[in-house]
């Protein structure tokens, strides 16, 4: 009985750090990106400052908006902040990846997003139509790519908890398997479609010929504002050890020792470290594409992911 | 039996009892008294439902099957009725939306009576009796000839009730439709039992049952039975008359079509492939995938186009059979390859998405009904803002959006879960065609899912938010407590079957048993809380936790971030410095739909128009600009149209045989009987 | 048969033979002719290490000589041959509007699991470790000939021809360690005479129809009619030469 509430106090540990950790990642991927592009860089913690800024500001909401918009926030962040808490982080085994598997945190982001273009439709303006009918599009297009890069996945590993995967690709060693390959960079291009970055979307634009995402949320303010930045902080967070998690297991806690925690903390902070800078690199190097080639850039992620699961059926399984 | 075995029988029989007498109430009083239809016939109604629900719950949970049998017409065709678990799952299906319907159509049917264009009650009262009769019988029928019967009451009741509203010449147009597609369905399924009851010697389903059929002509009996049962249920190709029909029957009645009796379809085929053919192959199976497949991808597109709400929600039941046939197909295909623990998952996730389906489709079209009964407005681009006016209404509406998304925790993610899992089990199979084609038949299911929520965001959203678009609907009041109540049922049981899988497949268990001889012990081994259909360690998940979590999120969200925080301002919406913002500003149902309508031409047919009208002055200027756009289903262009050219033609080949005289057809009589007279002698 | 308990070498040999079918939907869907050129070579690219390892892993030292023979024919002589041929077309640049993109590809995947199932009854005669990717050898070639049905440029088909070719020397080299040398040798001979020989036809094509778009070819039709649409027929590329 002790050694499950050891579990479930590290648990809500591990994704405590979690929650507390996304906006220290957007943090670094701001000042690599300032760098990069040669401008003066803020600081890491520059997104504790806006969020602690807009907590305490004053709420203002639009005359027509209904009881959903004031609701959504909670409903997004909840929603992530579950997702979050299945993601091993530090370690597996945790008791919390039990509540969902993959499928389900696919779900969950599918939820958030669900309310999230409600929201954008709530207050009647053509820029929150706009932008809910653009993310619903990406948003159905991206979907099946993640679910198939997780299926391949799931079938080599047969299970579909990624705390299991995980550990299981972990002990498995370096494997070449070509299906990895795919999935792998059709997860990379769901996971920047689906977390607004270039080229899919830009976060810091608010023009709106190129706002998806921002569109939506454009009538929010004060804490709402915070919990759905803090919301997309948290999921870019996942899908980052999402990817980390199952191609470069190496150094996550299996036990629950002091020195294999640190061990793990320690390795989950240079991999997300590393992982940012490319990402900021891909950035850079890209350019917004016009909206209606972003359903190519998606097609082209589901073909990767189909070719995927092909290649694993075909050359990785027994005949 | 003895008479305590035989009770849920007898509860079944009380039910249907009730439904006669509700259709009698209705034909005999309502004329006079308008007031009895909502407190004689549809209590009466209620009381059916309830009875049906408490024979099938009963059966289903003390695992019982229960026989009886009457003499009734033809001396030597006695009737044989009998009661299982599965007609006890569908018992409980029907009887649920049955008592929902009873507590919200005494308001809603009030509206027919009314006003100018005002409706007879009674034949709607006796009609919707009839239907509903039909269903209750068919499913404990135990012959084929009890089962054909009911079977086509309820597609004949059906027809009534479709062209109850038959001013509109595109009713009666969708109510023909319908009776011919339902006849032609009607007839395949003869055949179907034909071919049995040739190899089992009679027509009761026990002699089906012991039928030796050989693998040719237990799939000719399969096919026919799938393609007949099919066209009930809706499935592509086969779907054309679905459309039409569910929107122009009164709501209430849709609820009852698109909840209840597209699933006897889906009853019809388990009970014959599984239970009375038996033996089911793999091949089956593939050819129900493909067609699930296909139904729920070309169903979920057609509906995104759609800006009829009602129209919108029956392309979506297109898409949910497909889903139901998905499982099924899966399920077919892992028991005929010799894995009884997979198919039972396949079927298991068959049967609850379609109580599933049943729940939530009932409770969105009971939604359109209210919208409909406040605003007369079926068409999405006339509501918006509504959950400001009808705020009960949008609460329960965006309870079964957010379920037949898939979206957790509610029951539509359960049931797409469970099929998922079943698919991710495809690498068990030998066959190297069925191991790649059954990931692929997953990825469509996502696909579907995803396109589902975005179908909902803006069915929702378009009509439940932003600003009303007419005047009437900026009017709109809440709807009677009666209707809330039958929707708020429908909306409670979606969120417990999303939240309580475990008890439910715990209960579905007889089921399995009876059809696959094989149960789910680990979906529920964990306890209640744990939902782990294979084993824990393959996959885990916990929907009491997630609704947990999502509430104490939200109450520590805003017990936390509200304490101290000044009170809410409101505020003009940003309108970039232009002046106010204006209904007309708000994206369309057509606006919202268009880039999906890019991304996937080809799917459908687009007709658009652009009327411009411009000023003839000097410079030219536009003045008005209308825009239109119509999508049309290839199925019907390219199916059923050159069918139905060709039939005409021939028929017109043929029309000379007519010709009025009455000594010609006296001459066909007489060369026609001694024709026969001379192949008899 | 477990994949994580094959060697490193036979596992990066299916990780490439992955890659290079990878290689041919890129080409299926690119529609530029520069990267449509550099995606052949890639193509190549792969191929040659795959022989190369399949030389290491066996121990057969002349798969090392067909790995150079491909290296020098498919990754320099005709990509080189192919980019000076459009540089002097002037129609590097030069992109093809294909039509149904998506269909396409989706026609490639049907075409994989379709090799996949055809190859499953002669996979069991070869007794290697890689027999697996015999099916992707078939679907190379398989997708080279829907590159040439897909698409009107005359480059993209001589890079569907050249690619059918690639996939008929992978599947030598995964199945049985490669063809006699001889043979080898002979092929390479052919392709390089075959892509000399498109050359010319280009130039040809270019004098006589003003564009390297093959649906030019109905214009060859002698019938009174015109063709309903470009795709409806499409002659054989030796008509005219």
């Amino acid at each position: 009985m002790d050694s499950q509430l050891i579990d479930w106090v590290l648990a809500a540990a591990q994704g405590l750090l979690f929650i507390a950790a996304a906006p220290l990642l957007a943090g670094w991927l701001q000042r690599v990106k300032c760098h990069l592009q040669n401008r003066g860089a803020p600081s890491v913690w520059q997104p504790y400052r806006n969020l602690s800024k807009l907590m305490g500001k004053r709420m203002v909401l639009a005359e027509n908006a209904s009881w959903l918009f004031r609701a959504t926030p909670y409903i997004v962040f909840g929603a992530t902040l579950l997702a979050a808490a299945v993601v091993p982080l530090v370690a597996v085994h945790l008791p919390t990846a039990a509540i969902a598997d993959m499928i389900v945190l696919v779900a969950f982001f599918a939820l958030a997003r669900f309310f999230t273009a409600l929201a954008g439709l709530d207050i009647g303006t053509a820029f929150g139509g706009m932008g809910a009918s653009r993310e619903m599009m990406v948003g159905a297009l991206a979907e099946p790519a993640m679910l198939m890069a997780v299926f391949t996945l799931s079938m080599t590993a047969n299970t579909t908890n990624l705390s299991v995967a995980t550990e299981y690709l972990l002990h498995a060693g370096l494997v070449l398997r070509p299906s990895f390959l795919f999935a792998l960079l059709a997860l990379a291009m769901v996971a920047v479609a689906e977390s607004s970055r270039v080229p899919v979307d830009n976060p810091a634009t608010h023009l709106e010929l190129t706002m998806l995402h921002e569109a939506m949320i454009l009538e929010y303010g004060g804490r709402h504002l915070a919990l759905i930045e803090w919301a997309s902080q948290i999921k870019l967070m996942i899908y980052s050890v999402f990817i980390v998690d199952l191609y470069f297991p190496l150094g996550i806690a299996t036990d629950f020792s002091a020195a294999s925690l640190a061990i793990g903390v320690v390795a989950v902070t240079a991999k997300l470290m590393l992982l940012a800078v490319l990402l900021v690199v891909w950035e850079t190097v890209l350019a917004k594409m016009r909206l209606f080639r972003v359903p190519q850039f998606l097609g082209f992620a589901f073909m990767l992911s189909l070719l995927g699961m092909l290649t694993h059926v075909v050359l990785e399984t027994g005949i | 039996m003895s008479a305590t075995i035989g009770t849920p029988l007898l509860l079944a029989y009380g039910a249907a009892v009730c439904t006669l007498l509700s259709g009698a109430v209705s034909l005999l009083a309502v004329r006079r008294h308008p007031d009895f239809l909502h407190f004689g016939s549809f209590l009466f109604l209620f009381c059916s439902g309830a009875g049906s629900i408490g024979a099938g719950g009963w059966t289903l949970l003390a695992n019982l099957t229960v026989t009886d049998r009457f003499q009734l017409g033809l001396p030597w065709l006695d009737w044989h009725l009998r009661i299982d678990p599965l007609s006890g799952f569908f018992l409980v299906l029907l009887g649920t939306l049955v008592v929902a319907i009873s507590l919200y159509g005494p308001s809603y049917t009030r509206e027919f009576g009314r006003g100018k264009a005002a409706q007879p009650l009674p034949p709607l009262g006796v009609f919707t009796a009839l239907f509903v009769l039909g269903m209750q019988m068919m499913l404990v029928a135990d012959d084929a000839l009890v089962f054909m019967i009911f079977w086509e009451m309820m597609s004949l009741c059906g027809y009534f009730l479709v062209v109850y509203q038959h001013q509109h010449a595109a009713n009666r147009h969708a109510a023909f439709l319908y009776l011919l597609l339902a006849h032609v369905g009607a007839l395949v399924i003869l055949l179907s039992f034909g071919v049995l009851a040739a190899f089992g010697g009679g027509l009761t389903f026990d002699q089906m049952r012991a039928a030796k059929l050989s693998p040719l002509w237990a799939t000719i009996a399969f096919g026919c039975a799938f393609a007949g049962f099919g066209t009930k249920s809706g499935m592509v190709p086969l779907h054309v008359w679905l459309p039409d029909a569910h929107p122009v029957a009164p709501s209430h009645i849709s609820a009852l079509m698109s909840g209840a009796m597209i699933k006897m379809g889906i009853y019809g085929i388990v009970r014959l492939s599984y239970d009375l053919i038996g033996n089911v192959r793999w091949e089956w199976g593939m050819v129900v995938l493909i067609v699930g497949t296909a139904s729920s991808l070309l169903g979920v597109l057609y509906a995104l186009m759609q800006h009829d709400l009602k129209r919108l929600l029956a392309y979506h039941s297109i898409e949910n059979i497909g889903i139901i046939l998905m499982g099924l197909g899966l399920s077919m295909i892992f028991i005929g390859s010799g894995h009884k623990m997979l198919g039972t998952l396949g079927l298991v996730a068959a049967l609850y998405h379609t109580i599933n389906h049943a729940l939530f489709k009932g409770l969105l079209f009971l939604g359109a009904g209210a919208v409909l009964y406040r605003t007369h407005a079926r068409d999405l681009d006339q509501m918006g803002g509504l959950i400001h006016r009808m705020p009960i209404t949008a609460f329960l509406f965006l309870v079964g959006c957010v379920a037949i998304s898939a979206l957790p925790p509610f029951n539509g993610f359960v049931s797409e879960w469970l099929t998922f899992q079943t698919a991710l089990q495809g690498p068990a199979l030998k066959d190297g065609l069925l191991r790649t084609m059954i990931p692929i038949a997953a990825a469509m299911l996502a696909l579907t899912g995803a396109l589902a929520a975005a179908c909902f965001v803006k069915a929702f959203g378009i009509a439940f938010l932003g600003q009303p678009r007419t005047r009437r609907v900026a009017r709109a009041r809440e709807v009677p407590v009666g209707m809330l109540a039958g929707m708020g049922l429908l909306a409670l049981l979606c969120l417990l079957l999303g939240v309580l899988p475990t008890t439910m497949i715990e209960a579905m268990a007889p089921i399995t048993q009876l059809l696959v001889h094989d149960a789910l012990p680990s979906a529920t081994a964990q306890g209640w809380l744990w939902l782990t259909p294979i084993s824990p360690q393959v996959a885990s998940y916990s929907a009491p936790f997630v609704l947990v979590a999502i509430i104490l999120v939200f109450g520590l969200g805003r017990l936390i971030l509200k304490r101290g925080a000044e009170p809410t301002r409101r505020a003009d919406a940003w309108d970039c410095g232009f002046g106010h913002l204006t209904q007309r500003m708000q994206y369309t149902s057509t606006a919202f739909s268009q880039p999906i309508r890019r991304v996937f031409r080809g799917v459908w047919k687009v007709e658009e128009h652009i009327e411009t009208l411009a000023d003839a002055g000097s410079i030219p200027r536009v003045t008005s600009l209308h825009y239109s756009v119509h999508t049309h289903d290839w199925a019907w262009l390219k199916g059923y149209l050159p069918i139905g050219r060709t039939v005409l033609a021939a028929a017109n080949r043929i029309g000379f045989i007519q010709t009025g005289n009455i000594h010609t057809y006296l001459k066909f009589s007489f060369v026609t009987l001694l024709t026969f007279l001379w192949i008899v002698s | 048969m477990e994949f994580a308990s094959l060697s490193l070498f036979n596992q990066a040999i299916i990780l490439f033979a992955a890659l290079a079918l990878f290689m041919s939907f890129i080409m299926l869907a690119q529609a530029r002719m520069m990267p449509l050129i550099f995606t052949f070579a890639w193509q190549g690219l792969l191929l040659t290490m795959v022989s190369v390892l399949v030389a290491i892993a066996s121990g057969h030292p002349h798969l090392h000589i067909s790995a150079a023979i491909t290296f020098c024919l498919k990754v320099v002589v005709i990509p080189w041959l192919l980019y000076r041929l459009s540089a002097k077309l002037n129609m590097q640049y030069d992109a093809e509007a294909i039509t149904h993109p998506t269909l396409l590809l989706l026609g490639g995947v049907a075409l994989v699991i379709f090799s996949y199932h055809v190859s499953q009854s002669i996979v069991h005669l070869s007794g290697l470790a890689t027999r697996n990717t015999i099916a992707v050898s078939m679907a190379i070639e398989l997708l080279g000939m829907l590159l040439m049905i897909a698409r009107k440029s005359a480059v993209a088909q001589v890079i569907g021809f050249m690619s059918m070719e690639s996939g008929i020397f992978f599947a030598a080299v995964v199945s049985t360690y490669g063809m006699p040398l001889i043979v080898e040798l002979g092929l390479a001979f052919d392709i390089l005479v075959a892509s000399i020989l498109f050359g010319v036809f280009f130039f040809h094509l270019k004098d006589s129809f003003g564009s390297l778009n093959v649906g030019q070819f109905n214009r060859l039709s002698e019938a009174n009619q015109p063709m309903p649409s470009p795709e409806a027929a499409e002659p054989a590329p030796g008509e005219r030469s």
